[in-house]
Formats: C-alpha cells, structure tokens, sequence
C-alpha cells in the first residue's frame, strides 16, 4: 500500500512539476518577445533616427565644470580664487612617438622625468582621442619656452583653465583648507556626475566641510565630432534635434567667513618659527575672528598639485605643518581651567570669597607625604580665592580640588563646553577630555586602573593629568566667561551669498546650553581675578596687560609636557626643547563689554604668562583698533 | 562500466551509440547542452574581441577563463546528484556563514563600481546562487509536493536570509537573482496559483519597503530610467548611448569591429554589462537573435533535462538553473534595451569577467550530472 501510494504521489508529482514547466515557459516566451519586441522597435521602427545620431557628425555630450564660489574674509577681502592658468596636455593618437615626446619635453623640464610612469598610466587608460593632461600650471616662463618649441611637438599643447588660488595661503590653511585632486576614495564618497569635468574637491576646513555649497552644478553641452572624435569647432545646432538641450553650469555659491584677515596675518606672524595655535572669536556670537594653527603650509601647492617628494616632505615633517593644531590639537589646559574651578569651587561652597589659605610651596594629602608642588617653589604665603586667581596659586586650588572632588569638577568644566567636540563647521575636531570616575572607569580595562585616586583630582585642578583641551575650546571657554555663562556654539561660515543673484544667506549664531551659575557675584569675584591677572602688579600677566589703554582679563596657563620627580629641581636651561612645558593664555576684552575672546597655546613655549600672554594681547589690541601703538 | 556501479539508464535511441557519443557519456557530458554552451561562447568571443577594442591580451584572458569554468562544469558533473544532496544543507550553511563574515569583515564595494572587484577577490554571493535553489530542493526532496503553508514559509525564510545579506553588501543585482532562482524552485514545487496572484499583489507595498532600503545610486537608476535624458551626464548616459547604439545597427548592423558607438568610447562598460549593445550595433537585429535563439536551446534543454529527471531534488534543482539562466538573459537585455531599470547583470557567458561564469558552468555542470546519472527507478 505505502509503496502504491508513493508511486502515485511520484506520477501526479510529474505531471505537477511539468505543467509548471510549461507554465513558466510560456511566460518566459512573453517576456523574451517583449524585448524581441523592443529590439526591433530600436533597431527598424527608429532606426533611423539612432543611425542619424550616431553617423556622420557626432554629437557628444561633454561636461562643462562650474567656476567654484568665492571665500571672503569679513571684511570682504578674498581668501580663495580662481585664477587662470596653462595646462600642459598631450592627445595620444596625434602623437607618433610617445616616449620620445615625453623624454624631449623631459629634457626640456617642461615634465619631471619621474612622472613618466604616471602618465604612460594615465595614456594607456584613456581613450587615444582624449587629452592627458600633462603638467597642471605653466609658468610664463615655461609657457613662452614651450612656443618656441611648439612645432617639435604634434600633438601636445597647452590649454587654459581655472586653478584655485589662495593670496594669503599661509595665513589662513588651517581655517579655508584648500582643494586637491579627486582621488578614488573621494569618488566613492562624491555622486561622480557632479564631478564631472572637475578635477578637485575640498580636502580640508571650510573647502571640505562646504563642498556641496561651493562647488555649483555641472552644466553639459553637444559638441561636434569628427569620424575620429576628434572635436570640431561648429555650432551644433544644425543637428540633430533629438537630443536634450545644453545646460550651462551654475556656479558654486560664494562664503562669506567672520574670520578676520588681519588678525590672521598678525597671529600667523606672532607664531612664526614656534608651533602652537591660536583662536580668537567674538563671545557674543560665537564667530571665529581668528583661527592659526602653526606651522602652517602653503595650500596653493594641493591646488596646482604638488610632486610626490613635495607631499612627502609636508607629510613627514616632524613639525607636522599639515596637523590643525586650533581644532585637532588636544593640549593640558593647565592653569587656564583655574577660573572655571574657582566658580565650582563657590557655586559648592568647597570655598567663600574670604576664606584664606597659607601656601607654603607644596601640599600633601591626609596621611601622605607626596608632595604636589607649587609652581612657585617659596609659596604665595597667605592668599583668598580673588589672590589664587590673580597669581595663579596652585596650592590653594589642591586644597579645593579635594573638596569639590572631581564628580562635580567634571560638572562645572563641561558645563563650559570642556570635553566635548564645540560643533565648529570644520571637520575633525579633537573632543577633548574632562575625566571623571564614570570615564575612568569605561576607559580603562584593567579593575586596578578604573579605580579614581584623590591624586589625580588633585593634579586635575591645575589642567594636568587626564584633562586634554583643545585652543578652540579654550577660546570658547574664555567666551563663555566674558558673557557670565551666555554661550555660542564657534562658527567660521558667516553668509553663504548665491553668486549669480548676489543674495546673501546670513547664518545665524547657534546658542547652546549656559553655563548654569546661581550666584552672579561670583562671576564677579571670578572675573575680577582674571582682571588683575594682567591688569595689577602683582598679576602673573602683568607685562603683557599692565600698560593696556583698555581693560581686560586673562589667565595664563603652563602645562608639564614632562614630570619632574619628587627631589629634583626644575631647570628649563637644561631641558631639551620638546621637552619644555606648554605655554597657554585666555583672555577677552574689554572687561565691561566683551567683544573678543583669544586662547594662545605655544608648544614648549616654557611660560603662558611669558610667551602665550603677549601674543593674546597683540591679537586683542588689533581687533579693538590699538594695533599701531600698543602691539608688538 | 565497473561492474557492481548502478546500470544507467540508456536514452530511447539506445542502441548503436557512436564512439565519440560513447566518450561523451562515460564523461557524464551532455552533447546537446554542451554543443548549445560552446556555441554561445564562440559567438560572445567573437563579439568581445570587438568590444575590448580588438585588445588581444584582454581576449586570451577571457579564453582561459571561460577554458576554466568549463573544466569546473567538467568537474561538477561527476558529482552525483545523490551526493550533491548530501552536501546542499553544509553548502548552504558554509554560504551563509560567508555572507555574514563579508558584512562584518569585509570591504564593502560602493556605488555602481562594486563590478570591478568581481573578478579581483572571492564573492561568497556567487555560492549563494546555486546554493539557494539546492537547499530548497534539498528541502522539498523528501516531501510531499505542493508544499504545506509552513513549509512554505520556511522555504520563504531560507530565501529571505541569503537574499538581505547580500542586499546589504549592498548587491541588490545579485540579491533579487538569488531571490528569483529561489522562487523558481517554489514555484515550479506547485505553489498554488492563487498564492501567486495574492503575493503579486502584496508585492506593492513590498515594492515601496524595497525603496526605502535602496542605496541613492539605485533609486537613480529606477528614476532614470523612466526619464533617461533628465541626467544625461549620469545615470541616463549609459541607457541613451546603448540605446543610440542598438538603434543605429538596424537589421544587419555596421559589421564587426565596425561600431563607432562602441569603438569611439561613446558606450560605457561595453565589454561587461552593455556588450548585448556592441552586437546590437555591429551584427544588428539578425545577429542578436540568432543569439537569442542559442539561449533559449539551452534553456529548453535545460528544462528537458529537469523534466527527465528522477527525483524531486534533481527536478527541482534542473528546473530552477534553467530558468535562472533565463532570468540573466531577459534581466540583461531588457535592461540594456532599456525596458528595466540597469541593475548590473552581466549578459551570461558573453560579458567580460570570471567569477560569475564559473558559477554559471557548475550550474551546467550540475544539469549534466542530473542528466547523466540517471537511475533506473525501483519498480
């Protein structure tokens, strides 16, 4: 029975399975007669209409690139062109010898000898009709050079386009960024028809964080030509009706920065020969009015495209000139977070404006003897928090530090945007760090490590240890000061202007959360401090604030790059340079009404009050118009 | 013939057999299929030569892998079809234990250019194009047909897994291929035809879920192609031009290596998913249907070969390679055409590039096995 059954299933299985078959069959001959259908529609029925567009003269479609926008400094004062230049450019199937003409123009130095193998690459990839280009920029001098020779060279010629241009590159590579070549990686990031016909893209700063505003929209046109197609120059309008219109290209929309050109000169001076960085920003709108990061780089040389061993050098100089310093460099703010501790420190009651301490030089824990030291080795003797501030008196901010405890530290230093990324419009920003025991913990695997020692709150309380800041979160910080907690997000795009109608889209200040502080007198005795910083004898930053026509307030910082052990003295003669401490400064002015907010970090600069405070002093009197008298 | 081997079961026109038909036999090889392969190859050889721009070095590759695939297809076919069974639920585990070491580990291949590493590094998809249609009929084998409905939503399910792994790769090309060879099996297991008019219908909003998941160069692609000229720089460029180039062969064409559509670079990816339009162009109406005729022998003999077959499992697995490999035709030249949105699926054993063509000859392979290794059935 079971064996019967199961035949019979096999049989109607069969049959089952075949009248599928044959199902399937059918509506496979439907769908291969509809594109039987379709081949004979295209190639009888419209024959003649495709023939036409594909015999005889031949219309292409060819790309037309739209002139990128324009950035401009606040004043107006451009930043980032487009300037004409010479290509040079070779069509293979009009040359006979190929490496003969490029070994001549070798010689002639018109191309390096060891780009070569880069442009055989680029004349073996290509179609044979298709220019390659061969060098990006021609002086005149090598263009007139090239004239003479010109008739040695069939097939190779030099051709006009636009180049970006940057008049004050140096100044300003770190803000505006620059363009360079479109790589493969950029074209799997990019939609590659809008590039059609563009060779660059923004690779950094504002070039790359607003590519898509400045970059405009790809036009096309039909160009005719010959059997070989080769282009000829005639008006296409004669032919062929078919095809879709020409486009013109839209060109990219101008940027207008808050960057200020002036103060980006003076800065880029001020850092010269040292690294560092500085940021300056208007604390009532959080616009970036300067922002250096030193050393700098000429950005003109990604435009124009630059030698490998040119790349190379950029690329491993120890100085690292490429690395943006202002929004990427994470530094120990040191001192320069005192203000912020000592506004913890009341808004807690961990202090009170009259309470008094005797520093003594060093200070050690409850039964510990490690002694943390004062950055002044005979003390500050008796000192209250305005005198702690004004004199930057670590011993008074140890003692602090185990009272708030570093919880409630991390909350008033976030709180002014410490540890966390500023939302800057350029890319790759450093977050910074404000450690906590919630941090420690997820940061370390090791149960030994996770644990928070009083030591370490002690050595946070002057910017050491963990803490890391970047230059622009010390400017934004110094803002949020100068507003009593009113804060902005930092900001470098102004306007975006559409460069055919001229209309300007103003971008307007993003507030983020204030600094949440319940007493107002403190900001007052905070404040205060900072004044007599640079602006009382007895101020840390007194020769670089003391002669000032104007009031303003500031506070130095000096970061240990290197620690020194418990007996030894601190000798900076002996110390090799790298090895120095970090000089740091934040201040704004004027006092009363806040119009300018600096940080200055110099690396191995030793002192912030020596070396970082006159150069935030310099920036300050330039933007306030006392740059003649007063600066340098 | 060993003795002890299972005496195989000769054709109807059994008697005098040649010596060259007896060699194919011994060999497993099935003389009708391979004739039909072998002649879609020459004529796609003939037609690639045109289109790598007469590019010698480029044609030998492609002769050495297509002389690959077809000393694979060689291979699979000694695989009996019973040991085949055997393996399919570890192949298809193995596979998709593959995909999700890609999702994880791998690179992931961006935009439309994901083509050009096809040939460069392993693609665990292209195990999941035999793999899926072996495991549910690996599933069915021992079943009653038409499936139950939870059967039939497992067999959904081991559709639907292989399917979203390679959809996220992304792959959608190689992704609804897989799905399409699964519900070939479905389908030709008896799935009723009410269920198949109810699952069109529900395929609307199954549609607009699918839109939502596409990358933006696929939504380009639908878009474009309802409105080519509307990006004619991009997405559309590649649909004009072929279409330019189809058109202008006419009945005859402009002779082979005569296409100036496709010598002069007008035509983009000629030599691999558009190289149905340089034969369009240059051997014209007549040359693309006689292709189009060798096609469709090799799928009726495919379905021949299915509907011979002993066993669920062969049947099933026979039916739904023969008509996957129709899938790639239609899907290839309908896009090409212009009548589907591109999706990137190569013309089969005619585009330029490897990994796909020795995964279409196992399948062949496979057909030959099942064809091959018939038993005779117990009375």
């Amino acid at each position: 029975m079971d064996l019967l059954s199961s035949i019979k299933d096999h049989r109607s299985e069969r049959r089952l399975f075949i009248s599928r078959v044959v199902m399937t069959s059918v509506s496979g001959i439907l769908l291969l007669g509809l594109v039987i259908a379709r081949l004979v529609q295209l190639q009888i029925y419209d024959h003649e209409t495709f023939a036409e567009q594909s015999q005889g003269n031949r219309v292409r479609i060819q790309a037309v690139p739209p002139i990128r926008g324009l950035i401009f400094d606040r004043k107006g004062r451009v930043l980032a062109e487009n300037l004409p230049a010479y290509q040079l450019e070779l069509i293979p199937e009009q040359v006979d010898d190929i490496d003969d003409t490029l070994l001549r123009l070798a010689s002639l130095k018109l191309i390096d000898a060891s780009d070569i193998d880069h442009i055989n690459e680029l004349i073996d990839g290509g179609p044979r009709f298709k220019p390659v280009t061969l060098k990006l920029r021609l002086t005149d001098e090598e263009i007139a050079n090239f004239a003479i020779q010109r008739p040695r060279f069939p097939g190779v010629d030099f051709q006009p386009r636009l180049v970006r241009h940057y008049p004050h590159g140096l100044a300003v590579a770190h803000a505006v960024g620059y363009v360079g070549a479109l790589s493969k990686n950029d074209l799997t990031r990019l939609i590659p028809s809008h590039y059609a016909g563009t060779a660059h893209t923004g690779k950094t700063g504002v070039e790359n964080s607003f590519e898509s505003e400045l970059l405009g929209n790809v036009g096309y046109q039909h160009v005719v030509s010959n059997a070989l197609g080769r282009q000829i120059p005639t008006d296409s309008r004669n032919l062929s009706d078919a095809l879709p219109d020409n486009e013109s290209p839209a060109p990219g929309a101008n940027i207008h920065l808050s960057l200020d050109l002036d103060l980006q000169l003076l800065a880029t001076r001020s850092l010269e020969g040292r690294r560092g960085a500085i940021v300056a920003l208007d604390p009532r709108s959080g616009e970036i009015l300067a922002l250096v990061s030193a050393p700098t780089f000429d950005p003109n040389l990604f435009a124009v495209g630059m030698s490998s061993s040119q790349f190379a050098e950029l690329q491993d100089n120890l100085e690292r000139p490429l690395f943006n310093r202002a929004v990427r460099g994470a530094y120990p703010p040191g001192s320069t977070i005192k203000p912020m501790l000592a506004l913890a420190a009341l808004e807690t009651g961990a202090t009170n404006l009259s309470r008094k301490t005797i520093c003594r030089g060093f200070f050690t824990l409850p039964n510990t003897t490690h002694r943390y030291r004062d950055w002044k080795p005979e003390g500050h003797g008796e000192v209250n928090l305005h005198d702690a501030v004004q004199q930057s008196c670590d011993v008074y901010f140890y003692e602090l530090s185990v009272d708030i405890g570093i919880d409630r530290m991390h909350y008033y230093l976030d709180q002014f945007g410490l540890g966390s990324k500023t939302g800057v419009d350029i890319g790759g920003e450093h977050s910074g760090l404000v450690p906590s025991r919630e941090w420690k913990r997820a940061a370390f695997r090791d149960p030994a490590d996770q644990r928070w020692f009083h030591g370490e709150t002690v050595i946070a309380s002057i910017g050491q240890g963990y803490m890391l800041a970047t230059p622009l979160q010390l400017a934004s910080a110094a803002g949020a000061v100068a507003t009593r907690g009113t804060r902005f997000a930092p900001y470098l795009v102004a306007a975006v202007e559409d460069a055919l109608t001229g209309e300007r889209t103003l971008i307007s200040p993003k507030r983020v959360d204030d600094v949440r502080i319940d007493n107002q007198s403190h900001w007052d005795a905070v404040i205060g401090g900072m004044h007599d910083v640079m602006q009382s004898v007895r101020g840390t930053a007194w020769a670089a604030g003391g002669n000032a026509p104007y009031q303003m307030a500031g506070k130095s910082g000096t970061a240990q790059v290197f620690s020194v052990a418990q007996e030894e003295e601190y000798d900076e003669e002996l110390i090799e340079e790298r090895l120095r401490d970090h000089a740091l400064f934040i201040s704004f002015a004027p006092l009363d009404d806040p119009q300018i907010a600096v940080a200055v970090v110099v690396e191995n600069g030793s002192s912030g009050s020596r070396v970082a405070a006159p150069i935030a002093r310099a920036i300050m009197d330039e933007y306030l118009g006392y740059g003649g008298n007063a600066a340098r | 013939m060993r003795p002890g081997e299972p005496q195989r079961l000769t054709t109807r026109k059994a008697a005098p057999l040649g010596d060259f038909a007896r060699l194919m036999r011994r060999l497993n090889i099935d003389g009708p299929l391979l004739g039909g392969i072998l002649l879609i190859c020459a004529f796609g050889l003939v037609v690639l030569y045109s289109a790598v721009g007469e590019n010698m070095r480029l044609w030998v590759n492609q002769v050495i892998r297509l002389g690959v695939a077809l000393v694979g297809m060689f291979v699979v076919a000694q695989m009996p079809p019973d040991f085949l069974r055997r393996w399919t639920p570890w192949a298809y585990l193995g596979g998709l234990i593959l995909l999700l070491l890609v999702l994880t580990t791998g690179e992931v291949g961006q935009g439309a250019r994901r083509w050009l590493d096809l040939g460069i590094r392993f693609q665990p998809s292209e195990v999941m194009k035999l793999a899926v249609p072996m495991m549910l009929a690996w599933y069915l084998h021992d079943r009653t047909i038409p499936p139950r409905a939870v059967e039939l939503l497992i067999l959904a399910v081991m559709i639907t897994v292989p399917t979203v792994l390679i959809a996220r790769q992304p792959d959608l090309g190689t992704a609804l291929l897989i799905a399409a060879s699964g519900v070939i099996v479905i389908i030709l297991a008896g799935l009723p035809i009410r269920l198949m008019v109810g699952l069109a219908i529900a395929a609307v909003p199954g549609a607009l879920l699918l839109w939502n998941y596409m990358q933006d160069y696929q939504k380009q692609r639908v878009l474009t192609l309802f409105d080519p000229d509307s990006d004619p720089l991009g997405a559309g460029y590649n649909i004009i031009q072929s279409k330019i180039a189809i058109g202008s062969g006419g009945l005859f064409g402009k002779g082979w290596t005569n296409g100036s559509q496709a010598h002069l670079e007008y035509l983009p990816e000629r030599d691999t998913d558009f190289i149905f339009a340089v034969m369009g162009e240059e051997l014209g109406l007549l040359g693309v249907l006689s292709l189009i005729v060798l096609y469709v022998f090799v799928i009726g003999r495919g379905l021949y070969i299915a509907i011979q077959a002993p066993d669920t499992y062969s049947r099933l697995l026979a039916g739904s390679i023969s008509l996957t490999f129709f899938v790639y035709v239609f899907v290839n030249t309908a896009m090409v055409t212009g009548l589907i949105p591109v999706v990137g699926v190569p013309l089969p054993l005619v585009s330029f590039g490897g990994t796909s063509m020795v995964t279409l000859m196992a399948g062949f392979g496979i057909l030959m096995s099942i064809q091959s290794h018939r038993k005779l059935l117990p009375r």
